[in-house]
Protein backbone atom coordinates (compact mmCIF):
# COMPACT_ATOMS: atom_id res chain seq x y z
CA UNK A 1 0.00 0.00 0.00
CA UNK A 2 1.27 3.17 -0.91
CA UNK A 3 2.29 5.69 2.08
CA UNK A 4 1.49 9.18 1.58
CA UNK A 5 4.45 11.90 0.72
CA UNK A 6 5.59 13.50 3.94
CA UNK A 7 8.38 14.76 5.89
CA UNK A 8 9.46 11.97 8.47
CA UNK A 9 9.42 14.06 11.38
CA UNK A 10 7.87 13.93 15.03
CA UNK A 11 5.44 16.76 14.17
CA UNK A 12 4.14 14.79 11.48
CA UNK A 13 4.10 11.95 13.33
CA UNK A 14 2.16 13.11 15.65
CA UNK A 15 -0.58 14.76 13.29
CA UNK A 16 -0.83 11.41 11.45
CA UNK A 17 -1.90 9.76 14.60
CA UNK A 18 -4.33 12.24 15.29
CA UNK A 19 -5.88 11.36 12.02
CA UNK A 20 -5.87 7.76 12.34
CA UNK A 21 -7.49 7.82 15.34
CA UNK A 22 -10.12 10.01 13.73
CA UNK A 23 -10.01 7.71 10.66
CA UNK A 24 -11.17 4.66 13.03
CA UNK A 25 -13.84 6.85 14.50
CA UNK A 26 -15.82 7.24 11.51
CA UNK A 27 -14.92 3.64 9.86
CA UNK A 28 -16.76 2.52 12.97
CA UNK A 29 -19.56 4.75 12.74
CA UNK A 30 -20.28 4.69 9.29
CA UNK A 31 -20.19 0.94 10.15
CA UNK A 32 -22.98 0.83 12.56
CA UNK A 33 -24.61 3.19 9.97
CA UNK A 34 -24.46 1.32 7.35
CA UNK A 35 -25.72 -2.23 9.52
CA UNK A 36 -28.75 -0.46 11.11
CA UNK A 37 -29.85 0.86 7.46
CA UNK A 38 -29.45 -2.77 6.11
CA UNK A 39 -31.74 -3.57 8.79
CA UNK A 40 -34.69 -1.27 8.20
CA UNK A 41 -34.26 -2.13 4.46
CA UNK A 42 -34.69 -5.45 4.91
CA UNK A 43 -37.84 -5.17 7.25
CA UNK A 44 -39.00 -2.85 4.77
CA UNK A 45 -38.53 -4.70 1.40
CA UNK A 46 -40.03 -7.75 2.81
CA UNK A 47 -43.01 -6.08 3.23
CA UNK A 48 -43.56 -4.19 0.26
CA UNK A 49 -42.47 -7.41 -1.62
CA UNK A 50 -45.70 -8.89 -0.11
CA UNK A 51 -48.04 -5.69 -0.32
CA UNK A 52 -46.94 -5.48 -4.17
CA UNK A 53 -48.24 -9.10 -4.88
CA UNK A 54 -51.52 -8.49 -3.11
CA UNK A 55 -51.66 -5.03 -4.75
CA UNK A 56 -50.83 -6.74 -8.10
CA UNK A 57 -53.81 -8.85 -7.87
CA UNK A 58 -56.19 -6.89 -6.26
CA UNK A 59 -56.09 -3.99 -9.21
CA UNK A 60 -56.47 -7.18 -11.50
CA UNK A 61 -60.16 -8.31 -9.89
CA UNK A 62 -60.38 -4.78 -10.33
CA UNK A 63 -59.84 -4.13 -14.24
CA UNK A 64 -61.83 -7.04 -14.90
CA UNK A 65 -64.64 -5.47 -13.33
CA UNK A 66 -63.89 -2.49 -14.89
CA UNK A 67 -63.86 -5.03 -18.33
CA UNK A 68 -67.18 -6.19 -17.37
CA UNK A 69 -68.73 -2.10 -17.05
CA UNK A 70 -67.49 -0.77 -20.12
CA UNK A 71 -69.00 -3.70 -22.07
CA UNK A 72 -72.25 -2.82 -20.93
CA UNK A 73 -72.07 0.53 -21.27
CA UNK A 74 -71.23 3.31 -24.49
CA UNK A 75 -67.92 4.65 -24.04
CA UNK A 76 -68.95 8.06 -24.00
CA UNK A 77 -71.77 7.15 -21.26
CA UNK A 78 -68.88 5.42 -19.41
CA UNK A 79 -66.39 8.42 -20.00
CA UNK A 80 -69.08 10.94 -18.83
CA UNK A 81 -69.82 9.00 -15.60
CA UNK A 82 -66.18 9.05 -14.71
CA UNK A 83 -65.08 12.05 -15.45
CA UNK A 84 -68.05 14.01 -13.80
CA UNK A 85 -67.26 15.85 -10.73
CA UNK A 86 -65.06 13.64 -8.74
CA UNK A 87 -63.06 16.65 -6.54
CA UNK A 88 -59.23 16.12 -7.36
CA UNK A 89 -57.95 13.82 -4.40
CA UNK A 90 -55.56 15.84 -2.34
CA UNK A 91 -52.47 13.61 -0.39
CA UNK A 92 -51.47 15.43 2.36
CA UNK A 93 -47.19 14.57 2.72
CA UNK A 94 -45.19 14.38 5.50
CA UNK A 95 -41.47 13.58 5.83
CA UNK A 96 -39.75 10.92 8.21
CA UNK A 97 -36.21 10.59 8.76
CA UNK A 98 -34.67 7.42 8.67
CA UNK A 99 -31.27 7.45 9.36
CA UNK A 100 -30.72 10.97 8.12
CA UNK A 101 -32.69 9.52 5.09
CA UNK A 102 -35.65 11.86 4.12
CA UNK A 103 -38.63 9.62 3.25
CA UNK A 104 -41.85 10.85 2.20
CA UNK A 105 -45.13 9.70 4.27
CA UNK A 106 -48.65 9.48 3.02
CA UNK A 107 -51.28 10.66 4.80
CA UNK A 108 -54.50 9.57 2.92
CA UNK A 109 -56.89 11.66 4.53
CA UNK A 110 -59.55 8.49 5.51
CA UNK A 111 -62.01 11.06 7.45
CA UNK A 112 -62.95 12.52 4.01
CA UNK A 113 -61.78 9.30 1.79
CA UNK A 114 -64.95 7.11 1.90
CA UNK A 115 -64.44 3.92 -0.06
CA UNK A 116 -68.05 3.36 -0.26
CA UNK A 117 -68.93 6.74 -1.79
CA UNK A 118 -69.59 7.35 -5.44
CA UNK A 119 -68.60 10.43 -7.40
CA UNK A 120 -71.40 9.86 -9.99
CA UNK A 121 -75.56 9.62 -10.08
CA UNK A 122 -76.89 6.08 -9.74
CA UNK A 123 -78.76 6.83 -12.77
CA UNK A 124 -77.50 5.79 -16.48
CA UNK A 125 -75.27 3.51 -14.72
CA UNK A 126 -75.08 -0.01 -14.35
CA UNK A 127 -74.26 -1.83 -11.21
CA UNK A 128 -70.90 -3.21 -12.73
CA UNK A 129 -69.67 0.43 -13.17
CA UNK A 130 -70.46 0.72 -9.01
CA UNK A 131 -68.61 -2.64 -8.00
CA UNK A 132 -65.56 -1.64 -10.23
CA UNK A 133 -65.15 1.63 -8.59
CA UNK A 134 -65.66 0.55 -5.39
CA UNK A 135 -62.87 -2.18 -5.60
CA UNK A 136 -60.60 0.61 -6.89
CA UNK A 137 -61.13 2.96 -4.51
CA UNK A 138 -60.66 0.01 -1.92
CA UNK A 139 -57.10 -0.51 -3.17
CA UNK A 140 -56.60 3.07 -3.26
CA UNK A 141 -54.46 2.93 0.09
CA UNK A 142 -52.57 -0.48 -0.58
CA UNK A 143 -51.44 1.44 -3.83
CA UNK A 144 -50.43 4.60 -1.84
CA UNK A 145 -48.84 2.47 1.10
CA UNK A 146 -46.95 0.48 -1.85
CA UNK A 147 -45.72 4.01 -3.63
CA UNK A 148 -44.30 5.17 -0.06
CA UNK A 149 -42.63 2.11 0.43
CA UNK A 150 -41.47 1.60 -2.67
CA UNK A 151 -40.21 5.26 -3.08
CA UNK A 152 -38.46 4.54 0.78
CA UNK A 153 -36.91 1.02 -0.33
CA UNK A 154 -35.24 3.46 -3.30
CA UNK A 155 -33.84 6.07 -0.87
CA UNK A 156 -32.46 3.84 1.30
CA UNK A 157 -30.92 1.79 -0.98
CA UNK A 158 -29.20 4.57 -2.27
CA UNK A 159 -27.94 5.73 1.23
CA UNK A 160 -26.49 2.27 2.11
CA UNK A 161 -24.90 1.88 -1.41
CA UNK A 162 -23.14 5.55 -0.50
CA UNK A 163 -22.69 4.55 3.06
CA UNK A 164 -21.00 1.06 1.59
CA UNK A 165 -18.68 3.39 -0.47
CA UNK A 166 -17.75 5.21 2.58
CA UNK A 167 -17.10 2.42 4.98
CA UNK A 168 -14.86 0.28 2.35
CA UNK A 169 -12.58 3.25 1.36
CA UNK A 170 -11.93 3.99 4.69
CA UNK A 171 -11.29 0.81 5.71
CA UNK A 172 -9.13 -0.39 2.75
CA UNK A 173 -7.46 3.06 1.67
CA UNK A 174 -7.67 5.62 4.11
CA UNK A 175 -6.72 3.37 7.15
CA UNK A 176 -3.94 1.25 5.42
CA UNK A 177 -2.50 4.07 3.96
CA UNK A 178 -1.91 6.22 6.96
CA UNK A 179 -1.04 3.07 9.42
CA UNK A 180 1.76 2.58 6.60
CA UNK A 181 3.12 6.01 6.64
CA UNK A 182 3.04 6.32 10.34
CA UNK A 183 5.00 2.59 10.22
CA UNK A 184 7.63 4.60 7.83
CA UNK A 185 7.81 7.86 9.99
CA UNK A 186 8.53 5.72 13.39
CA UNK A 187 11.06 3.35 11.44
CA UNK A 188 13.05 6.53 10.05
CA UNK A 189 13.19 8.31 13.72
CA UNK A 190 14.38 5.09 15.30
CA UNK A 191 17.01 4.69 12.71
CA UNK A 192 18.24 8.33 13.38
CA UNK A 193 18.10 7.40 16.89
CA UNK A 194 20.03 4.46 16.68
CA UNK A 195 22.45 6.98 14.11
CA UNK A 196 22.82 9.17 16.72
CA UNK A 197 23.55 6.77 19.28
CA UNK A 198 26.06 5.33 17.32
CA UNK A 199 27.89 8.39 16.46
CA UNK A 200 27.75 9.48 20.60
CA UNK A 201 29.42 6.19 21.30
CA UNK A 202 32.10 6.71 19.09
CA UNK A 203 32.80 10.35 20.37
CA UNK A 204 32.85 8.87 23.59
CA UNK A 205 35.16 6.43 22.42
CA UNK A 206 37.65 8.39 20.78
CA UNK A 207 37.33 10.88 24.30
CA UNK A 208 38.46 7.54 26.24
CA UNK A 209 41.34 6.95 23.92
CA UNK A 210 42.26 10.63 24.41
CA UNK A 211 42.25 10.61 27.85
CA UNK A 212 44.36 7.32 28.11
CA UNK A 213 46.72 8.64 25.62
CA UNK A 214 47.11 11.52 28.17
CA UNK A 215 47.47 9.58 31.28
CA UNK A 216 49.81 7.06 29.66
CA UNK A 217 52.11 10.07 28.46
CA UNK A 218 51.85 11.70 31.77
CA UNK A 219 52.79 8.34 33.98
CA UNK A 220 55.96 7.82 31.38
CA UNK A 221 57.04 11.31 32.43
CA UNK A 222 56.68 10.31 35.78
CA UNK A 223 58.73 7.46 35.51
CA UNK A 224 61.37 8.61 33.78
CA UNK A 225 62.00 11.58 36.39
CA UNK A 226 61.81 9.15 39.17
CA UNK A 227 64.98 7.15 37.23
CA UNK A 228 66.61 10.38 36.41
CA UNK A 229 67.08 10.86 40.03
CA UNK A 230 67.99 8.06 40.83
CA UNK A 231 70.45 7.45 38.64
CA UNK B 1 -51.82 19.99 -1.70
CA UNK B 2 -49.70 17.42 -3.71
CA UNK B 3 -52.04 15.47 -5.62
CA UNK B 4 -51.92 11.74 -7.15
CA UNK B 5 -51.76 11.04 -10.99
CA UNK B 6 -51.66 8.21 -13.27
CA UNK B 7 -50.07 7.90 -16.47
CA UNK B 8 -50.97 5.18 -19.27
CA UNK B 9 -53.60 4.15 -21.89
CA UNK B 10 -56.85 4.76 -22.12
CA UNK B 11 -58.45 2.38 -20.45
CA UNK B 12 -56.53 1.49 -17.81
CA UNK B 13 -56.60 4.99 -15.89
CA UNK B 14 -60.21 5.83 -16.99
CA UNK B 15 -61.90 3.90 -13.73
CA UNK B 16 -59.03 6.20 -11.54
CA UNK B 17 -60.91 9.43 -13.09
CA UNK B 18 -64.14 8.42 -10.23
CA UNK B 19 -61.51 8.30 -7.58
CA UNK B 20 -60.31 12.06 -8.36
CA UNK B 21 -56.78 10.91 -9.35
CA UNK B 22 -55.55 12.94 -12.31
CA UNK B 23 -55.47 10.66 -15.18
CA UNK B 24 -52.95 11.29 -18.18
CA UNK B 25 -53.11 9.73 -21.10
CA UNK B 26 -50.11 8.11 -23.22
CA UNK B 27 -50.06 6.93 -26.62
CA UNK B 28 -45.95 7.00 -26.97
CA UNK B 29 -43.22 6.83 -24.94
CA UNK B 30 -42.54 10.82 -26.05
CA UNK B 31 -45.91 11.63 -24.54
CA UNK B 32 -44.83 9.35 -21.58
CA UNK B 33 -41.36 11.08 -20.93
CA UNK B 34 -43.43 14.49 -21.53
CA UNK B 35 -45.28 13.93 -18.41
CA UNK B 36 -43.29 12.00 -16.32
CA UNK B 37 -40.61 15.48 -16.73
CA UNK B 38 -43.75 17.40 -15.81
CA UNK B 39 -45.22 15.60 -13.01
CA UNK B 40 -41.47 15.92 -11.52
CA UNK B 41 -42.17 19.71 -11.58
CA UNK B 42 -45.86 19.94 -10.66
CA UNK B 43 -46.98 19.41 -7.38
CA UNK B 44 -47.41 16.02 -7.65
CA UNK B 45 -47.00 13.20 -4.61
CA UNK B 46 -47.60 9.89 -6.33
CA UNK B 47 -47.83 9.13 -9.86
CA UNK B 48 -48.68 5.84 -11.01
CA UNK B 49 -47.92 4.10 -14.30
CA UNK B 50 -48.60 1.43 -15.74
CA UNK B 51 -45.87 -1.42 -16.37
CA UNK B 52 -46.40 -1.22 -20.49
CA UNK B 53 -45.93 2.62 -20.13
CA UNK B 54 -42.94 2.49 -17.84
CA UNK B 55 -41.13 -0.39 -20.11
CA UNK B 56 -40.94 2.10 -22.81
CA UNK B 57 -39.19 5.00 -20.61
CA UNK B 58 -36.50 3.30 -18.21
CA UNK B 59 -33.99 6.28 -18.30
CA UNK B 60 -36.55 8.77 -17.59
CA UNK B 61 -37.72 6.33 -14.48
CA UNK B 62 -34.25 6.08 -13.41
CA UNK B 63 -33.61 9.91 -13.51
CA UNK B 64 -36.51 10.30 -10.77
CA UNK B 65 -35.66 7.19 -8.67
CA UNK B 66 -33.66 9.41 -6.71
CA UNK B 67 -35.87 12.11 -6.30
CA UNK B 68 -38.07 12.43 -2.74
CA UNK B 69 -41.01 13.19 -4.86
CA UNK B 70 -42.78 12.14 -6.94
CA UNK B 71 -43.28 8.81 -5.90
CA UNK B 72 -43.22 6.64 -9.55
CA UNK B 73 -45.47 3.45 -8.62
CA UNK B 74 -45.42 1.16 -11.78
CA UNK B 75 -48.70 -1.11 -11.82
CA UNK B 76 -50.24 -3.24 -13.97
CA UNK B 77 -52.53 -2.24 -16.61
CA UNK B 78 -55.75 -3.41 -18.01
CA UNK B 79 -53.93 -5.81 -20.19
CA UNK B 80 -52.26 -7.58 -16.75
CA UNK B 81 -48.69 -7.62 -15.60
CA UNK B 82 -45.78 -7.48 -16.88
CA UNK B 83 -43.68 -8.44 -13.83
CA UNK B 84 -41.92 -4.70 -14.23
CA UNK B 85 -42.95 -3.62 -11.30
CA UNK B 86 -41.75 -6.88 -8.94
CA UNK B 87 -38.71 -7.00 -11.31
CA UNK B 88 -37.86 -2.92 -9.90
CA UNK B 89 -38.27 -3.91 -6.34
CA UNK B 90 -35.37 -7.01 -6.62
CA UNK B 91 -33.42 -4.53 -8.47
CA UNK B 92 -33.48 -1.74 -5.43
CA UNK B 93 -32.67 -5.20 -3.18
CA UNK B 94 -29.82 -6.24 -5.37
CA UNK B 95 -28.26 -2.36 -5.33
CA UNK B 96 -29.00 -2.29 -1.45
CA UNK B 97 -27.67 -6.01 -0.43
CA UNK B 98 -25.34 -6.61 -2.95
CA UNK B 99 -27.57 -9.80 -3.97
CA UNK B 100 -31.21 -10.47 -5.37
CA UNK B 101 -32.18 -11.66 -1.71
CA UNK B 102 -35.32 -13.21 -3.23
CA UNK B 103 -34.15 -15.48 -5.46
CA UNK B 104 -33.42 -17.33 -2.64
CA UNK B 105 -36.71 -17.23 -1.56
CA UNK B 106 -38.53 -18.49 -4.62
CA UNK B 107 -36.36 -19.95 -6.96
CA UNK B 108 -38.88 -19.91 -9.93
CA UNK B 109 -40.52 -16.43 -8.73
CA UNK B 110 -39.90 -14.24 -11.48
CA UNK B 111 -41.86 -16.41 -14.56
CA UNK B 112 -44.14 -17.47 -12.30
CA UNK B 113 -46.89 -16.08 -14.64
Amino acid sequence: MARIQVNPTRMELLRLKKRLAVARRGHKLLKDKRDELMKRFLDLVRSNRDLRQEVETRLAEAFREFVLARAVLSREALESALLMGAPPLDLPVDTQNIMSVEVPVFELLFAEYRADELPYGMAGTPGELDAAIATFREILPAMLRLAEMEKTAQLLAEEIEKTRRRVNSLEYVLIPRLAETIRFITMKLDENERGNTTRLMKVKDMMVRQALEQARKFDEGVAAEREGRLA
Amino acid sequence: MPKVAIIGDRDSIMGFAALGVQTLETRSPEETRRLLRAASTDDLAVVFITEQAAEAVPDTLAALRLQRLPAILPIPSIAGRTGLGMTDVRETVRKAVGVDLFALDEPSGRDKE
